[in-house]
Parts: structure tokens; C-alpha cells; sequence
């Protein structure tokens, strides 16, 4: 991404220029690094160590404690091991339905409001992107009104004859509701007896908590319109060449999209499912407004544990190791999803039909 | 699969299906295409806008209303209440007011010192350049989540826990902007700047007088993303401070949602709070509307 290094000049109008390049750069440098990568190996320490909050953590009573920290979460079988695999449950069910949903629904927008001739192209760009500049406090203490127990969401569904849930105050999970009403109550003993970081399979399956589903309808909601904007800019760069070549080798509009403009989104596609994929593993301000990851803990993630062990309940360490592996989470997450939309060669049976037509008539 | 495009291709010359997307011959599968492609729109868009408007119309009900008429979009009898309480009667103004110093503070200093590192990277040659710049990129895909407790501990260490300082420098932190600092001064040309330097102006006034002046675009992307990310930031105050002086609107509001200062469910003095707190983004929104809607970077919200 950097600049081709240029070919060094004549000094004269570049003198000096190490000296200001190093002053100019100073302030972010030192700000960088007294509130970035040195608070991070700090809290590196921490991670390692039994500080409970009082005094420094680098006083001489605070001792190394190696990966116990570590352990307690990930195999100490205790209340901690529970409540991390409890958060990671939640919060990969709110990831795996976020993200496709937010990027399907932001493309399906920026489509639609990107024809050429549209009446109110700007009333409705502006309505769907008008949910993302509002403060995730303030969204999160609409929604909690909308989805109370008197709101409008219930009154909407009533409208139509469904008696909606108790939204915020339902932990039941949403797949374990689906499978009750096939009248399945309990899961197979092969998945109730064994368990994965503290809890059974049965209750990794249960699905997100119906108060979950609330969060996970307006994170679709307010991040929607971002991804719109990103998907419109890259729709309003492609050169309509392609897709008029495609019209007339007589491509449908279904097609069209499918096979010429999507590929050609792929940049921005994977932008946007990395930003997405990033921003869901990091659910904090929501939980912190709304639930405090109530009811039953099916609203806990990984992020406000953190915040809360360390915080509320002094353990530090511990919530510095919370926060250290949803790290790690992020980072594999990135890199899985980044060799996945790789470029790779397309097979000789994929080219195939495309190799027996040489520049045929229509495209230029 | 492979093969549908090809051999779907039908027999017509390419003016004949030009002619057919004019407008003037539209045939009445297109017209209800069409009308189809509203009708969608007008749903999706009122799913979006009707909260907001629930909001503001439940604002000025009374608590009674609110409960029994969730969706009612005029109020049964007009209440300010709710927004009376807030401002004469309750801390929201001091909220306000610690939000506005914080925003102001970190949108001018994240202009200055992106633009100082921007230009830099992007202009001036010196050893390390590219170290420095590789380090921003590796910084910038931190996630801020992850640097609730390590703030937290540096802002103790420092000996600056619940003061404006701790509040303000930390958010200055903002390698993102510097990259887009820096894209935009490598696309002006530098032969502007290199007549300067020829008369003899210092790196410092070539930047200020003549190369800032130029960036105004990208500054605009960056006060917008600054006033924004500032201005509904939580979770950095929530872990830099305490006192109740120091409580900004993001984590006042937060406070009220759980229950503070209300008893029983109080929702239209929750909205009210939550609706002043967005005129703010609203109106900053609505002027640089143009600009929002036509960039690539600058419309990522964290």
C-alpha cells in the first residue's frame, strides 16, 4: 500500500527534511505508543499475573502466576470456564447471523438505490444510512422501548395475530424453541453429556437467546447503512462496459448481477465482511446499556466478561486474558476469512465455455 | 451452472434490446418491475425511519401514553416533562457539556496530528518512514475492545484517572486518520509546495500556509469521523473516569437506561435524553450530507 519509494533528490530543497519528518510524526508516535502498544504489554503482564486492583500492578506483591489465568478459562472447569463458553456461545451465534445478514441486506440496498433512474434516490439513501451516525447508547435505549414488554414491536406482531415474545426478558435459546415445537424438549444424551469450555453441546446448539435475536436485529439495522455506502461507491466504479457486453450476449438482470457485477465486488466485499466480522466480535456498548448480559447470561459476549471480571469483579488478570484471546479470536477470524475470499485460478472446467467463444459479437 | 449465459443468449440485434430500454417503450413488465422496486423501497425505508419518529413522538408523552400506545405517532396530550426534568432538574447538562469539551478537544487535535503524520509519511523522505508506516497498519487492526483494561491501567499508571486529560489524549489515537491523511496529500501534486521551497519556505510553513489549505476535503472526512467517534464514545470513558462531574452523554444516558434517576420505566425521559444526544451527529449528518454520501473512506463507523 505504500508509495513507490521515489529516487532520492537533489538535497538542496530536501534539506533537513529527516529532522522535520521525525518532528512531524513525534505527536502520533509518542500518543501511539503510551496509549496503544504500551498499555497493551501491560496488560500482558496483568494477564500473567494475580493483580487485584490495589496498587501497581508491577509493585513487588504482585507475582507471576503463568498461564493460570489462562487455564481457569479455557479448562479450569470452575464458574469462570462456564461463563467465558457461555459469551463465546452467544457471541458467535450473534456473529454468524449478523454478519451474512448485514452485508446481504447492505448490498441488496446499495442496488437498489444505485439505478440511474430513481425518483428520491436521496430520501432513500439518507433513510437507510441515517441509523448508523446515531450513538450505540442511544439506539440501544430506543430499541430497549421498541422490544419492551409494552412496546411496538410486541403491538405490531399482535396486529397480526402472533403473540410476540417478552423480548429483552426471554433467555430461551431461538433453535431450542424452533426444535420445541417439533416437540423436542431435550437433546440427544450424546450431546447433553458432553461439554465443550463448561457448557453441553445441547446449549451450544440452543441458538441465540430471543433477547440476543433483539441485539442482533439492530446490529443489522444500524451497520446496514454503512456497508451501503461502501458497496455504492465501489457499484458507482465499475465501468459499465462488462455489463453491457453481458447485455448483449443477452444476460438477464438476475444473471448480470450474479456473474458480472458481483465478482467484480469482490474488494469491497471483502471489506465489508471484515469490518463486519471484526465489529461483531466486539459487542460491548449495547450490553453494557442494555442487558448487562441478562437474562440468563445469553446476552453476555466475551467483551463485556471482560469488562465486568476485571472491573466489577476485580479479578484482572483474568479479564485481561478474556480480552487477549477474543484478540486471537479477531485476528483468525480475519485471516481465515481473508485465504477463503482469496483469488484463486479458475478451473480449466469453470473456463471451459468461455475458452470456446473468441471474442464473440457484442463484446467489445 | 456455467454454462447459462451462454446459451441463454437470444436472437436479437443489439439495437433492437437498446430500444427496448428506452423509457418511452417501457413494456408492462418493466412498469411493474418498477413499481414493484418503490413498493420495496417505501417498506424498507419506513422500517428504518418510523423508530425515530416513535421516539420523538413518544418524547413528549407522559409515562401512561408511552406504555399504552407504543406506536402512536402524536401523543394523546402533550407533555414536556420529560425534557423539562432532563434539563432543569437532573445532571443531563453537565452531561452534555463534558461531551461537547471532550468532542471539540479530540476533533482539533486529531486535524492537527493526523495531518502533521499524514504529511509526512506521504511527503517528506527520511529513514524509517516505512517502519513507521508499517507500524500504523499493524496498529490500526488492534481492536478497541480489546484495549478496555490496558487504557485503563496506563491512564492509573500515568496518575491522570478521572480528569479531562485522561478522557481527551487517549481518543487522540487515531491511526486511521493518518492514513487518510496521508492517501490524500499523495494524490495533490508536489510541484505546488517544491516553488515554495525554492523561495525558500521552511517544512513547517510549506505545510501550514500552502499544503493544508489544499487538504480541505480530507479534513472534513476527518472532523466528521472524529466529532462522530467521539461524540458517541462509551466505553473509553466508562474505563477513564468515575466522578459524576466527568460524566459525559454516552455514559450518562447508558446510566439511565439501567435505571438511574427514574423509577419505574420512565421511557419518554429516556428518549428524550437519547434523542438531544443525536441532534448533534443529526445536524453534522445533514450538513456534510454531500460529502458523506459520495466517499469511499470516511463512512465506516466503529
Amino acid at each position: 500500500m505504500s508509495t513507490p519509494a521515489r529516487t532520492s533528490r537533489r538535497s538542496g530543497i530536501r534539506g533537513g527534511e529527516a529532522a522535520s519528518g521525525w518532528l512531524f510524526t513525534a505527536p502520533m508516535i509518542i500518543l501511539l505508543g503510551m496509549f496503544l502498544v504500551i498499555p497493551v504489554l501491560m496488560a500482558l503482564w496483568v494477564s500473567f499475573s494475580d493483580w487485584n486492583g490495589r496498587g501497581s500492578p508491577f509493585s513487588g506483591s504482585v507475582s507471576f502466576v503463568g498461564l493460570d489465568n489462562y487455564s481457569a478459562l479455557v479448562g479450569g472447569g470452575g464458574l469462570a470456564e462456564q461463563d467465558f463458553g457461555t459469551a463465546l456461545r452467544n457471541n458467535a451465534w450473534y456473529v454468524l447471523l449478523v454478519v451474512p445478514i448485514q452485508t446481504m441486506l447492505s448490498l441488496f440496498l446499495a442496488v437498489l438505490v444505485n439505478r440511474q433512474i430513481l425518483r428520491g434516490r436521496g430520501f432513500f439513501r439518507t433513510a437507510f444510512y441515517f441509523p448508523s451516525v446515531t450513538s450505540s447508547v442511544a439506539i440501544t435505549v430506543l430499541w430497549l422501548f421498541l422490544f419492551s414488554a409494552t412496546g411496538a414491536v410486541k403491538k405490531l406482531l399482535a396486529f397480526v395475530g402472533v403473540n410476540g415474545p417478552n423480548w429483552f426478558n426471554d433467555p430461551s435459546g431461538v433453535l431450542h424453541n424452533i426444535l420445541g415445537v417439533f416437540g423436542v424438549q431435550t437433546g440427544p444424551a450424546a450431546l447433553t453429556d458432553n461439554s465443550f469450555l463448561g457448557i453441553s453441546f445441547w446449549e451450544w446448539l440452543a441458538g441465540p437467546s430471543v433477547a440476543m435475536s433483539a441485539f442482533i436485529l439492530m446490529a443489522v439495522f444500524t451497520t446496514s447503512g454503512t456497508f451501503m455506502l461502501l458497496f455504492i461507491a465501489a457499484l458507482q466504479n465499475l465501468s459499465g462496459d462488462v455489463v453491457e457486453a453481458a447485455m448483449m450476449d443477452g444476460a438477464n438482470g438476475w444473471q448480470r448481477f450474479w456473474r458480472v457485477t458481483l465478482p467484480q465486488l469482490r474488494p469491497t466485499l471483502f471489506t465489508v465482511l471484515t469490518l463486519g466480522l471484526i465489529g461483531a466480535w466486539q459487542v460491548f456498548d449495547q450490553i453494557y446499556t442494555g442487558t448487562q448480559g441478562g437474562p440468563g447470561k445469553t446476552t453476555l459476549t466475551p467483551a463485556y466478561l471482560s469488562y465486568q471480571t476485571a472491573f466489577t469483579n476485580q479479578a484482572w488478570g483474568q479479564g485481561a486474558a478474556i480480552a487477549f484471546i477474543l484478540f486471537v479470536i479477531i485476528v483468525v477470524f480475519t485471516l481465515f476469512q481473508r485465504w477463503l475470499l482469496a483469488e484463486r485460478k479458475v478451473s480449466v472446467r469453470r473456463m471451459r465455455p468461455y475458452l470456446q467463444t473468441p471474442t464473440s459479437g457484442g463484446s467489445r | 451452472m456455467s454454462t447459462t449465459v451462454r446459451s441463454r443468449v437470444r436472437p436479437r440485434t443489439p439495437s433492437q434490446r437498446l430500444r427496448n430500454l428506452s423509457r418511452e417503450q417501457l413494456p408492462s413488465r418493466a412498469i411493474a418491475g418498477r413499481s414493484l422496486l418503490y413498493a420495496i423501497l417505501i417498506v424498507l425505508a419506513t422500517i428504518y425511519v418510523a423508530p425515530f419518529l416513535v421516539q420523538v413522538a413518544t418524547s413528549f408523552k407522559t409515562d401512561g401514553d408511552a406504555a399504552s400506545n407504543p406506536m402512536s405517532l402524536i401523543p394523546q396530550t402533550w407533555s414536556t416533562a420529560a425534557y423539562e426534568r432532563l434539563f432543569l432538574n437532573s445532571d443531563f447538562p453537565v452531561w452534555f457539556q463534558n461531551s461537547a469539551i471532550v468532542t471539540v478537544f479530540v476533533t482539533l487535535g486529531r486535524v492537527f496530528f493526523n495531518s502533521l503524520a499524514g504529511y509526512a509519511l506521504a511527503r517528506l523522505h527520511f529513514r524509517g518512514r516505512n517502519v513507521i508506516f508499517a507500524l500504523l497498519i499493524a496498529v490500526m487492526s488492534v481492536p478497541g475492545v480489546v484495549l478496555l483494561i490496558p487504557k485503563f491501567l496506563v491512564i492509573n499508571q500515568l496518575g491522570i484517572y478521572d480528569t479531562y486529560v485522561a478522557m481527551v489524549v487517549p481518543l487522540l489515537t487515531d491511526a486511521a486518520g493518518v492514513f487518510i491523511m496521508k492517501n490524500f496529500f499523495e494524490s495533490i501534486p508536489a510541484s505546488v509546495e517544491e516553488q515554495a521551497r525554492i523561495d525558500g519556505a521552511g517544512t513547517f510553513r510549506v505545510f501550514w500556509s500552502i499544503v493544508l489549505p489544499m487538504a480541505r476535503p480530507a479534513l472534513v472526512t476527518i472532523i466528521i469521523l472524529s466529532f462522530q467517534g467521539s461524540w458517541n464514545e462509551l466505553s473509553h470513558f466508562i474505563v477513564a473516569t468515575q466522578s459524576s462531574e466527568l460524566t459525559t452523554l454516552t455514559k450518562g444516558v447508558a446510566s439511565l437506561a439501567s435505571g438511574q434517576l427514574s423509577q419505574g420505566t420512565q421511557y419518554p425521559l429516556k428518549l428524550a435524553a437519547a434523542a438531544i444526544m443525536t441532534i448533534p451527529v443529526a445536524v453534522m449528518f445533514f450538513i456534510f450530507q454531500k460529502r458523506i454520501m459520495n466517499t469511499t473512506d470516511g463512512a465506516v463507523k466503529e
